[in-house]
């Protein structure tokens, strides 16, 4: 498995490219980086890739360049049929659902049976280190709690690669080193691609894949 | 003569009576009539009137600009969807103890609401005769004026427009229109869905009932005296055959009715049926002047008559201004009025007054009016049938909605 | 103070309502009936038809109320879905509000003349259509209008309630993250609409809960709309109520007091009905939710709603298209497709009365919804800082004159304010419309009101800023959009007052509406058409201030 970026950027409708086209491959098991100041299109960049480009977040924008993903070209694909899971500063945790219906929504549908999906799902708990956590209120917990639930839920999806916008921004410096190491050993154990964005130097630092700094279109 | 049709005293013993009571009166009348014209001066009379007639409005704002420059009386209508808003209002006044100065000065009203006013108490007067214009109207006992839906007047309300119930014929579609209830049934089988009455919970759907007993029933006089249990069973027995058999030839076979007369002739309009039905002879012409029904309407009564009743105003007994509407209620029977009234471009309803109490210059003045093809003459109208009983239209309804509702 | 506040919307709903209860159980003195008796129920349940009246009133509210509200939730979905920027429906998209905002101005009364012309036998279709189609010379004998089940009024019901819903959901949907939401349930392999269903759903339709509450409780009561689309032997409850009440027999208005009684509790068991469904509804969300399908088994559904959402705002759009064109008309008989005659006269003859009658209007109803929205925003601060569950109780008392027939209600308030020696003056009436407008504005506030983020009042309050400060800049600025709806709602509301303006008005206090109701029973299409035109026009420019004020602020704030 691996997620590979040819030539890729932005354009708007008068054909402006947002970006300097990037070129990357990120192999299974790799974490790669993006790095970028504030507003020179990072999320627009996982917006191409994941497929949402054109949707509610970025209108009117357009893709450019080519996303392989195991080599396949899913440039054009629909969204819903990429396998890209996607992970934001923010949770997102569904506020109408329980952290255990969180987790059962993002599971995928080839789990079936209730016991069979109830099972897998506590098994996420407990792999977040949240056993007994499926009837609460997901507001209720806390700042690292509900980023591991996201990105539970993302996995449980079985994406093909995932994407991750400043996931840890939020948390505070030593939650923060925690996350990564969590988020580390569950995709390296599912052994997907990972692209991850910041505009941090010391988060770009730690990853085992390549890095890629995004430079505005001259 | 029918036994139900207007009973006229012989005109000798009328004049003779109207002298008598003009020189009782007159002295008397003419001191006090003086008073009430002073007090009268600078009110404004609030008339409660269905607003639903733009032509209605538009008098009622002349008469209002009349009685301005004449008396120093404005009026200002009112406009009401139904008049029982304007009795309701009445009754939430006495209920709420407000027995002056009340909202309501006038109201145009008749039959069944009329009844309930009278019965609860709730008018001004006895007052008509104190009318100076009252001359003009036959108030024998049994006179048109006198008598509103067999109920006696008693002086507590004033004509002012005539009310006949007509059919109108769109006359493209109706060759020959049906000229008794016998008829009507006839024609109705031979054009299916082309016939309606307005739901019978309205007015003028009553009406349509009440006519058609009239003409059915054995013995019409009956109707006049209050129905009971035996008289109602017998007088109606002809009346359900009747409705029975027309029911399944009526518009959408007689399972919806439009809400009142209004709509029923915007359905002829329409082309969706081919009769409609108005309490005003002037209905079908007033309608092609303002563009409401087709040019070919053209208005067609029963050959042995139609039912009758008189738009009455009435002051109620807590009016803030009874002299004032006094005055309008006395304008609205001057014989100008009556005649610029009954124009066709005006509002064509019929005059109230007695014929023969007119000088030459004013029966001239109604002679003198124009006419229109969609209107009939007087005579045209042939003889006016009595209302029943009140007790009648009641129970009529009861009985109609306990037959024909799901 | 509050107190105060409280004592003057509550006492005369009180009085009011008493006084109906009253006469349902045999007391009205006024007509002389002294003693409490239950002949008067008696009456009602042996009226013929009843049970039908009962039936169709019932069935038209519930359906209705669905319809309009699924339509809603699939058209909100619309908004939020973009395949193509290009395509033909996303060009539609910046037109949407201005087209809704018509439809949700225009009074019931009017879209119904307008829609019955629309979809009668005689009506714009099939004249469209005939005689050249359909051979017709003269219009078939058909129930596409007052048909015998309630759908033309069903019909009906929906085309002027989903604008209001529609709206509502917009934009309470600016309180939900629902594209991020959207774009993360997408990236699981959620298609659009299963997104939509499972996670903006549920987040929305709390928010717009009591909307739609308010829909279904008019759709249970409506009189005008009934009164036009409806079947009418026997007619729906609400309508045979106000026949009874408008009876020339005043002794009716014994059996009518317990009918409208009899209503009111309906509507009140209506909205239990309601929310317990709601609540299975809900139950078996979360199943479906738990099961992780991604494309889930209502697409027939979906497609079939989105195929009637444009049918129904294009039904509601041409009715008050047709209204103008009647406006005009002199002469228009079937099977012509336009008038065969023009005339402005109506128009004309309005200049000379309209005056008095919108400034009456314009004072009532700004005044109305002014101390409306006061009210509803110091009774809801109230509660924030100070709890208190009796507000919450009376909360329920204020909905009253919504749930019992105007009619029925207004009789006691008359009787009261009688009472009180208040009688036809602009401020009495102003009052009374204060009644009605304060529940509608009410219920548009509370849910955004409570749905507010409290974290951003903590972190004005860490910052140091002021009790007032913090109510003023940032709770009333954060509202604006739904405080400016609920004004806007309140504007509408008031506007549409007419018995309520006549009765306590005692006929005095004429305004647009007074005018427009009265003529409008005579059933001339062409006035009906210049007067529910000119009614519609305050509503729709307040609506229009309400929806597009904040977004110009916002541009004026952010440049």
């Amino acid at each position: 498995m691996s997620l590979e970026l040819q030539n890729l950027s932005a354009s708007t409708p008068h054909k402006v490219c947002l970006f300097e086209p990037v070129n990357m491959v990120i192999e299974k098991g790799q974490i790669a980086c993006i790095m970028g100041p504030s507003g020179v299109g990072k999320s627009t960049l996982l917006n191409a890739i994941g497929g949402h480009l054109g949707t509610g977040i970025s209108t009117g924008l357009a893709i450019t360049g080519e996303v392989l993903l195991n080599n396949e070209n899913i440039t054009h694909k629909a969204v819903t049929q990429r396998n890209i899971g996607i992970l934001f500063q923010d949770p997102l945790l569904f506020p109408h659902l329980s952290v255990g219906d969180n987790l059962a929504f993002g599971l995928h549908a080839s789990v079936v049976g209730k016991k069979q999906r109830r099972a897998q799902v506590e098994q996420a708990l407990e792999h977040a280190q949240l056993s007994g956590f499926y009837h609460r209120n997901p507001a209720t917990l806390s700042g690292g709690q509900q980023s591991r639930v996201a990105l539970m839920r993302a996995l449980l999806a079985q994406p093909q690669a995932l994407l991750l916008d400043e996931p840890f921004s939020k948390l505070d410096l030593e939650l923060r080193h925690t996350m990564r190491d969590f988020l580390f050993t569950q995709t390296q154990k599912r052994n997907i691609p990972v692209l991850l964005v910041t505009h941090d130097p010391a988060e770009a630092a730690t990853v085992n894949g390549p890095v890629v700094v995004l430079q505005p279109s001259s | 003569m029918t036994p139900y049709t207007n009973h006229k005293p012989p005109r000798p013993l009328r004049l003779l009576l109207s002298v008598l009571t003009l020189s009782l009166l007159s002295q008397f009348t003419f001191a006090t009539w003086q008073q009430t014209l002073n007090e009268a001066q600078g009110e404004t009379v609030y008339w409660h009137a269905w607003g639903g007639d733009v032509r209605t409005n538009n008098f009622i704002t002349w008469v209002g600009e009349q009685t301005e420059a004449l008396y120093d009386v404005k009026v200002k209508q009112v406009k009401l969807s139904s008049t029982a808003e304007a009795v309701t209002q009445v009754v939430a006044e006495k209920a709420a103890g407000q027995n002056t100065n009340g909202a309501v000065d006038m109201i145009w009203i008749n039959g069944p609401n009329f009844l309930a006013m009278k019965q609860q108490q709730l008018l001004h007067g006895p007052f008509v005769s104190q009318l100076p214009n009252a001359k003009y109207l036959d108030l024998s006992p049994h006179s048109a004026a006198s008598v509103d839906f067999t109920e006696a007047v008693a002086g507590l309300e004033v004509p002012w427009r005539l009310a006949r119930f007509v059919f109108i014929a769109n006359s493209d579609q109706v060759k020959q229109p049906p000229l008794s209830m016998a008829q009507m049934l006839t024609w109705a089988q031979a054009n299916p869905g082309r016939l309606t009455h307005p739901v019978i919970s309205n007015f003028m759907g009553t009406t349509f009932l009440k006519q058609a007993l009239i003409e059915l029933t054995p013995d019409p006089s009956v109707l006049q005296q209050p129905a009971t249990p035996q008289s109602f069973a017998t007088a109606t027995a002809p009346l359900w055959r009747w409705y029975d058999a027309i029911k399944p030839h009526l518009w959408r076979a007689g399972t919806s009715f439009p809400e009142n007369e209004s709509i029923q002739q915007q359905m002829l309009s329409d082309g969706e049926v081919d009769i409609a039905m108005a309490f005003d002879p002037a209905a079908a012409a007033a309608g092609i002047a303002s563009g409401l029904l087709p040019n070919s309407a053209r208005v067609f009564v029963p050959s042995k008559g139609s039912l009758g009743n008189i738009s009455f105003v009435a002051i109620p007994y807590n009016a803030s201004h009874t002299a004032g509407a006094t005055v309008v209620a006395n304008f609205l029977l001057r014989p100008e009025t009556q005649a610029h009234m009954q124009n066709i471009n005006v509002l064509g309803s019929f005059s109230v007054l007695d014929p023969t109490s007119l000088n030459a210059q004013q029966t001239q003045a109604f002679a003198a009016l124009p006419s229109s093809e969609a209107l009939p003459t007087l005579p045209d109208l042939g003889p006016t049938l009595l209302e029943p009983h009140a007790s009648w239209s009641t129970q009529l309804k009861q009985q109609w909605s306990k037959r024909y509702s799901q | 103070m509050l107190t105060a506040l409280t004592t003057v919307i509550l006492a005369p709903v009180v009085v009011g309502f008493g006084e109906t209860l009253w006469a349902a159980f045999g007391i009205l003195p006024a007509l002389g009936h002294h003693n409490f008796s239950m002949l008067a129920w008696q009456q009602l349940f042996d009226l013929p038809g009843f049970a039908t009246s009962l039936r169709l009133s019932l069935v038209s509210g519930f359906v209705a109320t669905t319809i309009a509200v699924m339509l809603a939730l699939v058209g909100s979905a619309w908004v939020y879905h973009c395949p193509k920027t290009t395509s033909i429906s996303s060009r539609f998209k910046p037109f949407l509000k201005p087209l809704l905002v018509p439809i949700l101005a225009a009074p019931h009364a009017a879209i119904a003349i307008g829609l019955a012309f629309l979809i009668a036998p005689s009506g714009w279709f099939f004249r469209a259509l005939s005689p050249w189609l359909t051979g017709w010379e003269l219009p078939p004998n058909w129930a596409t209008v007052q048909d015998l089940w309630g759908l033309s009024l069903i019909f009906g019901l929906v085309v002027k309630e989903l604008p209001f819903l529609w709206l509502v959901s917009l934009v309470a949907l600016k309180q939900i993250n629902v594209s991020k939401q959207l774009t993360l349930a997408q990236s699981m392999g959620y298609s659009h609409i299963t997104a939509w269903y499972k996670v903006i759903v549920p987040q929305l339709y709390p928010l717009i809960r009591l909307p739609v509450l308010v829909v279904l409780v008019y759709s249970l009561s409506t009189v005008d709309m009934a009164q036009i689309l409806g079947p009418n032997n026997p007619p729906t409850l609400a309508l045979a109520t106000m026949r009874w009440y408008n009876d020339t027999n005043v002794h009716l208005l014994l059996p009518a007091s317990a009918a409208a009684v009899c209503l009111g509790l309906i509507i009140i068991a209506s909205l239990a009905v309601w929310e317990v469904a709601g609540l299975l509804v809900r139950h078996v969300n979360s199943a479906l939710i738990r099961s992780g399908k991604r494309v889930a088994k209502f697409n027939l559904l979906a497609s079939t709603l989105s195929a009637a959402l444009p049918i129904t705002l294009m039904a509601g759009l041409l009715s008050l298209l047709v209204l103008a064109i009647w406006s005009i008309a002199w002469r228009w008989s079937f099977p012509a497709v336009l008038p065969s005659s023009w005339s402005f006269n109506y128009w004309l003859q309005l200049l000379t009365h309209w005056p008095l009658a919108l400034q009456h209007s314009l004072i009532m109803a700004f005044m109305s919804s002014g101390m409306g929205l006061i009210l509803a925003v110091a009774w809801l601060e109230v509660q924030d800082r100070f709890g208190g569950h009796l507000y919450r109780l009376t909360l329920w008392f204020i909905y009253l004159p919504l749930l019992v027939p105007q009619i029925a209600f207004l009789y006691g308030l008359k009787v009261g304010f009688l009472r009180l020696g208040l009688n036809g003056s602009m401020a009495t009436v102003i009052w009374a419309h204060l009644l009605f407008v304060f529940p509608y504005v009410m219920l548009s506030l509370i849910d955004s009101w409570r749905a507010l983020d409290q974290r951003y009042l903590q972190v004005a309050c860490s910052l140091g800023s002021s009790y007032w400060r913090r109510f003023w800049r940032i709770k009333l600025s954060l509202l604006l959009r739904p405080l400016l709806l609920a004004w806007a709602i309140g504007i509408a509301v008031s506007i549409s007052q007419y018995l309520p303006t006549l009765m306590i008005g005692a006929g005095r206090v004429e305004s647009l509406t007074t005018e427009a109701v009265s003529l409008a029973s005579g059933a001339d299409r062409r006035l009906v058409g210049v007067y529910g035109l000119l009614q519609a026009l305050v509503p729709m420019l307040a609506y229009a201030l309400a929806l597009f004020l904040p977004k110009i602020m916002t541009l004026k704030n952010t440049r």
